[in-house]
């Protein structure tokens, strides 16, 4: 027992190498990689920060009405938007939907074709199921530490331990829906004379709609149950005031801005939660 | 008549040990005994077969005969093991076993249209997009692409119905969408895979009848893959009768009926519904005289029709071709024909297939 305790398995040391090794010959990467994403968020950021929140509100309110054609959810998308800028905490949502934006950016733009890919090829996709498992279940506190690493403090961290988390659904939801293209389909593509591109775009992509827009949904919700942990490696956003209740043990101020972040998600839930026509 | 498609000698395996299966289809043994040595399922084994420009040929057999391998081969949804699939390109016959990638397209967008059994249709689009499918694929703009449309959709009756989604539609106007979008290619040869199976015996009539006019109007080449022997002896010129993997008899459904070749053939022939096949040329006595008072028909008057002239002039009818008599029908003669055991029960000697 004590030679099996002696011996260690050398983890610790293995990590430690493998992030110097990256940190000392990715500088170019890891800077390319900061900048792309500070640019995403800033742009995002800029945009709804100029915009007044009386006008943002009466665009969401719109759009749900395009979306929905009902009362029901405009009405619960501007009463819930009201309340946040009656709290007081509409920059920081304002932050934080900047941080969820990118985040779906980042996801659904890798996340599309990773899936795709992994519905047309088997073998790949047999290999990475494994590490989606690890990015789900590995505790974000963990990467949090490598992240200020090569990134610092910041929404660009922020981001990024928002998307390893995230991207697995996306992901996984795509690689559902473009490998359950029933067989008559493919084969009336392929029939006609498509290319592979063609038979993706025209018979694979429409079918899989339902299940790449509930990988939306999820990116999106997703990411909102990562801001207080953003929130810890410096991103702005409406984790911060929870971080700060916690640190002050202030349980006023946390379930005021807890509550804030409850009607956030309920609003984007809504919004998103489209039913499937047609079939 | 040209050739539209050659079926030489194709071989079709399933399966990852194809020579070794080959091998044994060749030594004569079963599809059951090859699975269960190579693991390997034969599809079909050693089929010739030549379709010419114009006709209607079924290929009929039970489920597992290889029919719909056999049609498959065609456009290349299912790849040919040995052998040659040969189809009228436009320009010279074009081997689909070995065509390229670029051929294969070329042949499936302009030469080669398919209609599916379980219909194929994009549920997310309209009946219009789906018909356009095909055209859409190889390319057309999408006002050239209307115009064709509405011409296909008015040709099976659907012109009302070019806005709604293929969900809304009965089975039987779905499989209507399904041969608009094979005509609307104007793609010489059709292959049809069991289009009507799945629907209701009423409705499966009446797209058989509505195939057939269509046919007299565009006279394309069509393969027609059925399970169904009434529906076969209904829509083919000719018919080639599939099992276990080979093709046991091919030929008019006339010849088919007077001369089973095989147990199996004959088991389908004594099934079969007489009266939609059998024509007064089948069962009159050649050269025979009729009375000159009895009514003249034509030769190939269906079998129904020529008892009700019977009906009304007192049991004989004169059979001409041609403006000329060439035998006469009796009463006796139909029941002959409808009560004949002896031509479709073959002799125990014709039976060399499974003895």
């Amino acid at each position: 027992m004590a030679l099996f305790e002696d011996t260690k398995i050398p983890i610790d040391d293995a990590a430690e190498a493998v992030f110097a090794w990256a940190k000392s010959n990715g500088r170019v990467f890891f800077d390319a990689l900061s900048d792309g994403l500070g640019g995403l968020i800033d742009t995002i950021l800029w945009a709804l920060e100029a915009v007044p929140p009386l006008v943002i509100i009466l665009i969401v309110v719109a759009l749900a009405w395009l979306v929905h054609r009902n009362w029901k959810v405009p009405a619960l998308a501007g009463v819930g938007m009201l309340f946040i800028l009656n709290q007081g905490y509409w920059t920081e949502t304002m932050e934080s939907l900047t941080l969820v934006l990118s985040a779906c950016v980042v996801c659904m733009g890798l996340g599309v074709p990773i899936g795709i890919l992994g519905a047309r090829k088997p073998r790949f996709y047999a290999a990475l199921r494994p590490i989606l498992d690890l990015m789900q279940t590995l505790p974000p506190f963990v990467y949090l530490i490598p992240a200020i690493v090569f990134f610092g403090i910041g929404m660009v961290p922020g981001l990024i331990a928002t998307v390893i988390f995230v991207l697995p659904a996306p992901i996984r939801l795509t690689q559902i829906g473009v490998a359950s293209a029933p067989k008559p389909l493919i084969e009336a593509a392929e029939a006609f004379g498509s290319t592979s591109w063609q038979r993706l775009v025209k018979v694979e992509l429409p079918w899989a709609a339902p299940q790449i827009m509930a990988g939306l949904n999820q990116t999106i919700m997703l990411s909102l149950s990562m801001v207080v942990i953003a929130a810890l490696v410096g991103a702005d956003g409406l984790g911060v005031p929870v971080v700060r209740a916690l640190n002050r043990v202030d349980t006023g101020l946390g379930f005021e801005s807890g509550i804030v972040i409850v009607v956030v998600a309920i609003v984007l839930d809504r919004l998103l939660r489209v039913e499937r026509r047609g079939s | 008549m040209s050739e539209a498609i050659v079926f030489d000698n194709v071989s079709i395996i399933f399966g990852g040990t194809a020579e070794r299966a080959l091998a044994l289809a060749d030594a004569g043994q079963t599809r059951a005994e090859i699975q269960a040595e190579t693991g390997d399922v034969l599809g079909v084994h050693d089929c010739s077969l030549t379709v010419e420009a114009g006709e209607i040929v079924v290929l009929m057999g039970l489920s597992g005969s290889g029919k719909s391998t056999l049609l498959r081969a065609v456009n290349g949804l299912n790849a040919v093991t040995r052998g040659a699939v040969r189809v009228d390109g436009g320009e010279g016959l074009v081997d689909m076993a070995s065509a390229d990638a670029r051929t294969m397209r070329r042949m499936r967008r302009s030469r080669i249209a398919m209609v599916f059994q379980q219909f194929g249709l994009m549920p997310w689009r309209n009946v219009t997009e789906n018909v356009g499918f095909g055209l859409e694929v190889s390319g057309m703009s999408r006002a050239e692409r209307e115009a064709r449309v509405s011409e296909q959709l008015a040709l099976v009756g659907l012109s009302d119905w070019a806005d709604r989604r293929v969900g809304e539609l009965s089975g039987g106007m779905q499989q209507r969408v399904g041969l608009a979008r094979a005509f609307a290619t104007e793609a010489p040869i059709l292959l049809m895979d069991e289009p009507f199976s799945a629907l209701d015996p009423l409705i499966r009539q009446r797209l058989q009848d509505e195939l057939l006019d269509l046919q007299a109007r565009l006279k394309r080449t069509i393969l027609f893959v059925s399970h169904d022997l009434d529906e076969a002896f209904h829509i083919g010129n000719r018919i080639a009768i599939m099992d276990g993997g080979k093709i046991v008899q091919a030929g008019t459904p006339q010849e088919i009926i007077a001369n089973p070749k095989t147990r199996y053939v004959a088991d389908f022939v004594a099934n079969m519904n007489p009266l939609r096949v059998l024509r007064a040329e089948d069962i009159m006595q050649p050269g025979a005289t009729a009375p000159e008072d009895a009514p003249r028909i034509a030769h190939d008057t269906p079998v129904q029709a020529l008892m009700a002239e019977q009906l009304a002039a007192d049991g004989t009818v004169a059979v001409e071709e041609g403006g000329a008599v060439v035998g006469m029908v009796t009463a006796r003669d139909v029941l002959t024909a409808l009560t004949n055991a002896d031509k479709r029960r073959p002799d125990e000697d014709k039976d060399g297939d499974k003895a």
